[in-house]
């Protein structure tokens, strides 16, 4: 049964509330010692056999780190967070790097199959077995780490057929060095940030994804996020280089088992497009949230950029974000090539306690550069909820044009929706539009559903989906689906 | 069974501004299986009110007595409970649901009180035979299931797509709360013919009113007059059209 569907079918028999992703699994783990200096990075580094160059990068990145303070700007609230007290490496005990399915260890296997991956389907199903009645589509590769390490990916010859590079990124430093040494850190900088910066200098795993000129990714690649291990930090790293007219869409889901304590999670992601390139990312995010009383959940602390190298090149972000006990992101666009277009299409949702403050950035560089911004905040419960977002127009960006369109949902009377747009325009012919409304659920709206025999889940389920529709349908078909059943999975509990 | 639905000595308020109205004053009132009964009544005697609460809206405190709908305590049921049981309240003003595609909640309603009906649910297929044979019926254009559920359509629209929802949740008792106000001839017609097209021995309605002209459509079996919270006469079909010469005057002292 093909990933998606099964996963489908997973979250569609979740019967009652709460996070049914919480499981732990046991497994034999190697892990560093808790704290973080200049040894905590040459292990790590020492770990996974890098190279010199990259060990340098990281130890760079570290002495930055070390001379900047966490960002405090954002409408989030926390205890501070003591950076000592976290392992900042853990692994599955086994040889990292698995050559075949074979080798990986059954346990895990059997986690990835409970969250609704099998991989050793998805390896049989290669030649891809259409079940009568049911529409023809690709097979999804997928790439799934597990703490610090990826374990498994599939599909990879086919992938390689068509000159597709998809592996773990420490792979990727092995066998494609010239390649990883270009582009890490191109777009963001190994000092952008206090979270980036953290990233470059501990970062353990992630995906690589190279397409090659002119071709067209035959698959869908996807990247399954799992932090299994206590006290652990999950620091990932993704790169994503499209050439000239090539193009992929890549999905990215992540799940946390349930704990007291908070974990963090501060993961990096860019993405390169060159001349008419197209990237697709969809992130379906649902780490563990917290409980009803916002106790334990991660933090999710990630930056997402994506150059627009290239004359008319895209990238389009799309996010659903259920989860987290904090979320702070901002997938963003540097939008260099001219005609290059961005787009950023958000669902967050909060509930109980959790807090997020997530937006995107679209920074208008190149001539005729376009943006589109689709934003649907929901608040239930004591959640707070921010949109927080720029729009930046350069003096050379003439023609750009910008539509912003955010969108806030609020059910009860104790949570927050927010809206914080910048917008700084310093091209006299560029075009800027904004829209925002904020709107609840009305009285009328759940009693004519529970008249027509609807459950007071359900009916905020569909006026949910309703309200996100324009963000959904950007969503590839299966994920679309689990992102619906999400959404009204998280609600629960949020009215009555 | 001689009563689908008994209403005794009920009585119900609402809060204004933090001091309960009572709207509702010792209504009784019996619907038999079957049957087709009108309330007419002046603005403001109650008659929304009372379909609101049999319904189970929640604004509404039932301060005293009851209601028993196929032998069961109606109040004690919860809004969706009640629409499984099999009551369907037509809205005197339909609401919208943004991004709510017509057809998609037209299927999960169906679906929702088949399931509680311990009916098997109907696949998409299944379903949209039975929702094109339903729309046709109604002279409602396929295009209106692939609307947003009752966004920008028309007044006639919105009170067709009542009737096609009732007619696809298959209720023992529909009320119909001034499903005839705002439609011109043609529309009264068609929904008309969408109500008697229902009428059966395990169907009954429960039609609010002002116009004689919908009742002349349906053929109603009885005629309650509600004045001031009360029903204060019932009887044939003769006395909607004393109404509809004499106009409620002669009732409004009857319940002074």
């Amino acid at each position: 049964m093909p990933a998606i569907t099964e996963t489908r079918e997973q979250v569609e028999k979740l019967g009652q509330s709460s996070y049914k992703w919480g499981f732990e699994t046991d497994i034999e783990m190697d892990v560093a010692p808790k704290g973080l200096n200049e040894d905590t990075i040459r292990l790590i580094s020492a770990r996974k056999e890098e190279p010199d160059w990259l060990l340098e990068w990281r130890l760079a990145a570290f002495r930055v780190w070390q001379t900047m303070t966490e960002p405090t700007w954002a409408k989030v609230t926390y205890p501070p967070i003591d950076y000592q007290d976290v392992h900042y490496y853990a692994a599955p005990r086994k040889k990292p790097g698995p050559k075949s399915l074979d080798e990986v260890d059954p346990e895990l296997l059997r986690t990835y199959e409970k969250l609704g991956i099998p991989l050793h389907e998805q390896a049989l199903l290669a030649g891809v077995e259409v079940p009568e009645g049911e529409e023809a589509r690709l097979p999804v590769a997928v790439d799934a780490v597990f703490d610090s390490v990826s374990v498994a990916t599939t599909f990879r010859k086919t992938l390689a057929e068509a000159g597709v590079i998809f592996c773990p990124i420490s792979e990727a430093v092995r066998d494609h060095p010239d390649l990883v040494r270009k582009y890490l850190g191109s777009v963001v900088p190994a000092g952008d940030n206090f979270y980036a910066a953290l990233n470059a200098a501990v970062f353990t795993d992630g995906s690589f994804v190279f397409i090659p000129k002119g071709v067209r990714c035959p698959m869908e690649l996807s990247t399954y996020f799992r932090i299994n291990a206590r006290n652990t930090g999950q620091f990932e790293r993704t790169l994503i280089v499209v050439e000239d007219g090539a193009s992929v869409s890549y999905l990215e889901g992540c799940t946390a088992p349930m704990r007291d304590e908070n974990q963090l999670h501060a993961a990096v992601v860019e993405l390169v497009a060159m001349e008419n390139a197209s990237i697709k990312y969809s992130t379906v995010q649902n780490w563990y949230p917290g409980d009803e009383n916002g106790l334990g959940g991660i933090y999710n602390f990630v930056t997402k950029r994506g150059a627009c190298r290239g004359a008319k090149s895209k990238i389009s972000w799309t996010q659903v974000e259920t989860g987290s006990a904090i979320t702070w992101k901002y997938p963003s666009c540097i939008l260099q090539g001219e005609g290059s277009v961005g787009e950023f299409y958000s669902v967050a949702v909060t509930n109980n306690y959790q807090q997020a403050d997530t937006g995107t950035k679209m920074i208008h560089i190149g001539k005729n550069t376009r943006s589109t911004i689709i934003a649907k905040t929901i608040s239930a419960g004591h959640s707070d909820s921010t949109y927080r977002g720029l729009v930046r127009m350069l003096p050379k960006a003439s023609n750009a044009r910008n539509f912003t369109q955010c969108d806030s949902l609020l059910i009860g009377d104790r949570c927050g929706a927010h809206t914080v747009p910048y917008i700084e325009n310093r091209n006299m012919s560029a075009r800027i539009e904004h829209e925002a409304t904020t709107s609840k659920i009305s009285e009328d709206q759940m009693f004519y559903c529970r008249q027509r025999g609807l459950s007071q889940e359900d009916a905020v389920g569909l006026i949910v989906n309703g309200f996100c529709k324009d963000v959904l349908k950007e969503l590839p078909m299966e994920f679309a689906v689990e992102a619906q059943k999400l959404l009204q999975i998280s609600l629960e509990g949020s009215v009555g | 069974m001689s009563e689908l639905l008994k209403i005794s000595g009920l009585h119900a308020s609402i809060d204004a501004d933090g001091i309960p109205k009572e709207i509702l004053r010792g209504v009784d009132l019996v619907v038999p299986p079957g049957e087709v009964h009108a309330i007419m009544g002046p603005n403001g005697c109650g008659k929304s009110t009372l379909s609101y609460v049999l319904a189970g809206r929640e604004e509404y405190d039932v301060t005293a007595g009851s209601v028993s709908f196929m032998g069961q305590d109606l109040l004690a049921m919860e809004p969706e409970e009640r629409a499984a049981a099999g009551l369907f309240l037509a809205f005197q003003a339909p609401v919208e649901l943004p991004g709510v595609n017509n057809a998609n909640f037209l299927r999960t309603a169906v679906n929702a009180v088949r399931r509680a009906r311990g009916e098997p649910e109907l696949d998409a297929v299944g379903f949209l035979k039975t929702v094109r044979a339903a729309t046709k019926n109604l002279s409602m254009s396929d295009d209106m299931l692939k609307r947003n559920v009752n966004v920008g359509f028309s007044g006639g629209e919105k009170k067709r797509n009542e009737v096609l929802q009732m007619t696809m949740l298959q209720p023992k008792l529909a009320i119909l709360d001034e499903t005839d106000s705002g439609l011109d001839v043609d529309a009264l017609r068609i929904v008309a013919e969408g109500v008697k097209n229902l009428r059966s021995p395990d169907f009954s309605a429960l039609v609010i009113t002002h116009h004689q002209r919908l009742l002349e459509y349906l053929g109603p079996d009885r005629i309650h007059v509600m004045v001031r919270g009360r029903i204060v006469r019932s009887g044939g079909p003769e006395l909607a059209k004393q109404i509809d010469v004499e106009g409620y005057a002669s009732f409004l002292t009857e319940a002074a």
